[in-house]
């Protein structure tokens, strides 16, 4: 006899007791289960949650690949054992597996616990309440590990996922009712519970924190921080835009988000709608503060200049952004539903960020609180698109029968 | 309770619990939010709205038949305002840090909508005694959210309670930070006061399930 059979039976035989949602949930996630609906729907569709998830998360795994591989080079590169990649995205400074090692002992511990923090989370609620348990923890236990610097501690971790769980999803109905994206939920409650862990220039290399004060420290302040001392950047914009930067796991690369993002719009998981709105929403904004620093509104002892003058479009290399506006705007539950509500909702986010990222320094990563802000006022804009089209067919309405 | 009779300790009470003015009747949140960084100063708010409260609770049922209704609310203020300068004072006198610490809130006592609310809802209609148990009992149900809250906020926030540095020193790498525990930040802010008041009310209503609203 299979798994699947043993599975089977054993739903069976806990069927309405209260162990069953967690028997379920293993059940139909190996496998499609032995009752599907036979007749009577209307509407056959091959994607479901799960699948749904599952390409959400063949989208993400490049970045996270990679940024197994960028945590060993920033290490060693921060140590002075390899020499720069430089502009070559097949360099060999960069594939090696000396860095694979260091980023497969970082990271897989991270992963590792987004995951079993998560569901054990998830299972708990299914169990108590009764429900199935859903497949919405899928997507965002793939995203914390990529959105946190890479020496978080675990435990710290292990509290913000249960923080971001429980207070982010469950005590509003689970998945499909939240107010806020789950994992960006996460990352705030670190950003502000330990804010020297998420914040600074020691955090982002491997290694930089336990050296601090030795004769062979190394530092990894990244790009936003350094233009909001209003040092230059260090780096050449295609080191940016290939991803070989200090920054959290797995959001340097904007190319491979640039990959991730057109694949998720060929499946017609994401809403190009939202990506693009977003991205010309932060071009718009780089645009408006290169400006000001043209008109020679501001000087350059300024605290705002290293930021303002920074090309309009570097902002989507450096930084979150990108890997924001692709993966964590366009999740379909705290995003706005309708189609013209999109444009502004994205819009939005990519301006805010650029505004936050400016003019407070203090909060580098603008894109992280922008996301929140929008999925607070998404419910708003559907709204008033709703009552618009309302109107609008009123209007039609009273035109036909007079 | 072989002091009062069941419908006078009803008074005391109901609203520490079933009919508790932050968790259930969702008052009094401001300044549950502003000053409950620190178990001190939530204690001393607790003790400073019950004297309140409770005085004022006695002294409006005793002129509640003198009070013309148009200026009911007028005179409540000044009730209130000389007893809050009272409380004002006496900190200013005796504890003069924790005073500076609570700053501007004492004096929103006056504005605190329990107070008001118990004013213009029970004193003006009950007779004192009544009113002063109603008075101790609402400012207590108060006051325990308010230890309550301060007390996980400082601990979680700043390792102390009371000033004392319950989980070793953060500096010092003593006790618990000695493993690499880290103090929360977010405890320290505002918006994890409103959190925490959630919890509780969460905690409340599924275990009294009477208390879960129908919409």
């Amino acid at each position: 006899m299979g798994l699947k059979q043993n599975l089977h039976k054993l739903k069976e035989k806990y069927k309405g007791t209260k162990m069953a949602p967690a028997f379920n949930a293993i059940h139909t996630f190996l496998y499609m289960p032995n009752e599907t609906t036979h007749s009577g729907s209307h509407v056959r569709s091959a994607d479901d949650l799960k699948r749904t998830m599952n390409t959400v998360i063949m989208a993400l795994i490049p970045c996270l690949i990679f940024g197994m591989f960028n945590a060993g080079y920033q290490h060693y590169l921060a140590l002075g054992d390899i020499q720069a990649a430089n502009g070559d995205f097949f360099s060999a400074n960069f594939w090696n597996w000396n860095n694979l090692t260091v980023g497969l002992w970082k990271v897989l511990p991270l992963v590792l616990i987004s995951y079993g923090v998560g569901l054990a989370v998830e299972f708990v609620f299914a169990v108590i309440k009764g429900h199935e348990v859903e497949e919405g923890y899928l997507v965002t236990g793939m995203l914390v590990p990529l959105i946190v610097p890479i020496d978080i501690p675990l435990w710290m971790l292990v509290i913000a996922v249960i923080f971001g769980v429980v207070i982010g999803k469950e005590v509003f109905g689970g998945t499909g009712m939240n107010i806020l994206n789950p994992a960006l939920t996460i990352r705030a409650f670190l950003f502000f519970a330990y804010p020297t862990w998420m914040s600074g220039d020691k955090v982002w290399v491997h290694g930089a924190v336990a050296s601090t004060g030795q004769p062979d420290a190394i530092s990894g302040e990244t790009i936003l921080g350094s233009l909001a001392q209003g040092n230059p950047a260090g780096y050449d914009w295609l080191d940016m835009f290939y991803g070989f930067i200090p920054g959290s796991v797995g959001e340097t690369s904007t190319l491979l988000i640039l990959l991730g993002g057109l694949f998720l719009i060929f499946t017609k998981i994401g809403s190009w709608r939202i990506m693009l709105s977003a991205v010309v929403g932060a071009l718009v904004m780089g645009f408006i503060f290169n400006g000001v620093v043209d008109a020679g509104w501001i000087s350059e002892t300024s605290k705002f200049y290293g930021l303002m003058s920074t090309e309009f479009w570097q902002h989507l290399l450096i930084g979150g952004l990108a890997f924001g506006i692709v993966y964590m705007a366009t999740d379909p539950v705290t995003a706005s539903q309708t189609n013209k509500g999109k444009w502004f909702y994205g819009f939005l986010i990519g301006f805010i960020s650029v505004l936050i990222r400016v003019f407070n320094p203090a909060y580098p990563e603008g894109v992280m609180l922008a996301i929140l802000l929008m999925n607070v006022f998404a419910p708003t804009i559907d709204h008033y698109v709703l009552q618009g089209n309302i109107k609008r067919r009123m209007k039609r309405l009273k035109v036909k029968t007079a | 309770m072989g002091l009062l009779s069941k419908k006078d300790s009803k008074l005391i009470l109901d609203p520490l619990a079933d009919n508790n003015p932050i968790t259930i009747q969702v008052l009094g949140i401001c300044s549950a939010l502003a000053i409950t960084a620190q178990l001190k100063a939530s204690i001393v708010m607790a003790v400073s709205v019950i004297f309140v409260l409770a005085i004022g609770n006695v002294v409006i049922s005793l002129m509640r038949n003198i009070i013309p209704s148009k200026i009911r609310i007028i005179v409540q203020l000044i009730v209130v305002a000389t007893l809050v300068i009272i409380v004002d004072q006496v900190l200013k006198a005796f504890a003069y840090e924790l005073s500076k610490e609570l700053s501007v809130f004492i004096g929103l006592i006056i504005t605190n909508c329990i107070i008001m609310g118990r004013f213009e809802a029970f004193a003006l209609g009950n007779g004192p005694w009544r009113s002063f148990l109603d008075g101790i009992g609402n400012a207590a149900g108060y006051g325990l959210i308010l230890v309550i809250v301060g007390f996980f906020r400082e601990l979680l926030g700043s390792g102390t309670l009371l000033g004392i540095k319950v989980l070793g020193d953060p500096i010092a790498k003593t006790g618990l930070y000695s493993i690499g525990y880290e103090n929360n930040g977010f405890m320290l802010l505002s918006p994890m006061a409103l959190i925490i008041v959630g919890l509780i009310i969460w905690v409340q209503r599924s275990r009294n399930k009477a208390l879960i609203e129908e919409n």
